[in-house]
């Protein structure tokens, strides 16, 4: 490392590894960004967690049948996605006490462990698909990732507007006619298709780092649902590219999924000691709504 | 599947269960899977009435890195884990301004300590020492119950008595205070320690779990059981005694399970506790198909 950032950058991409990572990473923020603003706008950070550990089961079943990772990846957080829907339990109210999110995920990560079980590969495929392997995505990986990314961002764009209603106001939305349990399956299944992407970059333990906590900032900076999202992703892309950066230089420790969260739980942190400083309470912010 | 596997069993319940308790590895892990039972269907009723499921999602990630960190570090596996775990619950209980369950700060402190478990991981296994061994990691997440010393299940057994003796203490201000937490305060019943000695006690439970399901599955047998057993009973001390018992239904048939079959015992108790929960809600929507057209 030269600590001339040109220079530095120029060396770092001629290898074709280190541009297919900048490529997948920057297509995983796109739709981290935009998603991870509902995820936090509607607190369903447990289910966005629960739907990243489903990735794995989805990812060790990819191997084992020798299919391509998304191939497996998206039945499984699809399938996911629609059992919480189906058991959450109408009576607890509008914030889920995550007992159907703890019963899915806890039996999909079973199912999970059986799939490394019966796979006769190394104890590292498990660990690069929890950690993330995204020194080490190829040309093929890189294309299904971008189409997966495209299908749920143009999903998003579609159910968009009466999301934010139902998010915003989940009464008032019902009582206009808005489907909104439908619409939280529906958002849950565009996520596990954002988890499955992601999954690649930061392994399904540490997706969160993307959806969640750049989306959290955001929302701690700015209440407009535009400028909160262009944030978020921005963010996101942000952290991803500069812990990729760090991770290129850190080796043997490239642990990319570690640099990505402590820079964005930095920048939250950061967010949330400033925030509040000589400006009027933000109705929407994270913090102010009652759970 | 080797059939030789299934080769042991035979038809006679009695004789089987002393062939399986003949080995000691067996023996010490039906008793740390029965200590953890007990104060997970405990603890579990309270996690359910307190909605502090993530929160116990977030201290079993805790409970990784706290295992990753002890390894690195040559600590006592156990010993480290469940010191660290109950640490931080303590400090994150008193810190907190509100109850811990509020979820998005809590997400972003688990990936951040997720993180932190990943990156101690990748420092262990490309140390020397670490190399040989780079199953550590996959035990701390996916449990290795089957493995577990007759040293280890005994402190198991020594925690979860503790556990369940303290929570006993503590159980009707906790109750309360979880229904109802104003008057519960205005009656006086000291709110912020009773929630902070249940977190210890929730990361003491954990740690348990960690160690018979791993840090991945821990809610298998801190939620599972105590949310079937809130379906169907009412009464808090009833609740209970069935979560109890359905947590050691399910731990005593995975382990049986996972003695004759090659497959994990993990595998077996998340199953069987998402049946045991699936049917629950089944039969409970059966109950209203049937109670609607009467």
């Amino acid at each position: 490392m030269s600590w001339n950032l040109a220079l530095d950058l120029q060396q770092m991409l001629q290898f074709h590894f280190m541009q297919n990572a900048f490529l997948a990473t920057a297509v995983t923020a796109l739709v981290a960004g935009p998603l991870g603003y509902f995820v936090v706008l509607r607190a369903q950070t447990f289910a966005a967690h629960a739907l990243s550990h489903a990735g794995f089961t989805g990812a060790v079943a990819a191997l084992l049948l020798g299919i391509p990772p998304l191939a497996g990846l998206l039945p499984v957080g699809v399938a996911s996605a629609l059992g919480m829907g189906m058991l959450e339990d109408r009576r607890t109210g509008r914030q889920s006490d995550g007992i159907a999110i703890a019963a899915v995920f806890t039996f999909g990560l079973g199912l999970g462990l059986l799939f490394l079980t019966l796979y006769p590969g190394q104890a590292e495929d498990a660990y690069s698909i929890l950690f993330g392997g995204v020194l080490s995505i190829s040309d093929g990986d890189l294309e299904t990732i971008s189409v997966a990314g495209l299908a749920a961002l143009v999903g998003l764009v579609l159910i968009g507007r009466p999301l934010l209603f139902a998010s915003l106001d989940p009464d008032v939305a019902l009582a206009r006619g808005v489907p909104t349990r439908l619409l939280s399956t529906v958002f849950l299944a565009l996520l596990a298709f954002a988890v499955a992407e992601a999954i690649q970059v930061v392994g399904t333990l540490l997706i969160f780092a993307l959806v969640v906590t750049p989306a959290a900032t955001a929302q701690l900076v700015t209440a407009r649902p535009a400028r909160a999202i262009a944030l978020s992703t921005a963010l996101a892309l942000l952290f991803a590219w500069v812990g990729i950066f760090i991770a290129f230089y850190a080796d043997p420790y490239s642990v990319v999924g570690f640099y990505v969260t402590t820079l964005a739980t930095g920048a939250y942190l950061l967010a949330r000691a400033t925030s509040g400083l000589g400006r009027r309470p933000n109705p929407f912010r994270a913090g102010n709504r009652s759970p | 599947m080797s059939p030789t596997w299934l080769a042991e069993f035979s038809a006679n319940p009695i004789a089987d269960i002393s062939s399986i308790l003949a080995n000691s590895f067996m023996r010490n892990a039906a008793l740390a899977a029965t200590a953890v039972a007990v104060i997970g269907g405990m603890a579990g009723y309270f996690v359910i009435m307190r909605r502090l499921v993530f929160a116990g999602e977030a201290l079993s990630h805790v409970a990784f890195t706290a295992a990753m960190g002890s390894l690195l570090l040559g600590f006592d596996p156990l010993m480290g884990v469940f010191v660290i775990t109950v640490a931080v619950a303590a400090g994150v209980a008193s810190v907190a301004r509100t109850t811990p369950s509020y979820d998005v700060p809590l997400g972003i402190t688990l990936a951040w300590v997720l993180g932190l478990g990943a990156l101690l991981l990748t420092i262990y296994t490309s140390s020397s020492s670490g190399s040989a061994n780079g199953a550590g990691g996959i035990n701390a997440l996916f449990g290795s119950v089957l493995g577990i010393d007759g040293r280890d299940a005994l402190i198991a057994a020594a925690v979860a008595v503790a556990g369940i003796v303290l929570l006993m203490v503590i159980a009707r201000p906790l109750l309360f205070a979880s229904l109802d937490p104003v008057v519960a305060g205005v009656r006086g019943v000291p709110g912020r320690l009773v929630s902070v000695v249940f977190l210890m006690i929730l990361a003491a439970s954990v740690t348990e779990a960690v160690q018979v399901v791993g840090a991945l599955l821990t809610l298998a047998l801190l939620v599972m059981p105590a949310a079937i057993a809130t379906r169907w009973a009412v009464r808090p001390s009833r609740a209970i005694l069935l979560a109890i018992a359905v947590g050691l239904l399910i731990t005593w048939s995975g382990l049986t399970l996972g003695y004759y079959l090659p497959y994990p015992v993990s595998f077996f108790i998340t199953t069987l506790g998402f049946g045991l929960y699936v049917l629950t809600r089944a039969a409970e929507m059966l109950g209203r198909l049937k109670a609607a057209r009467a």
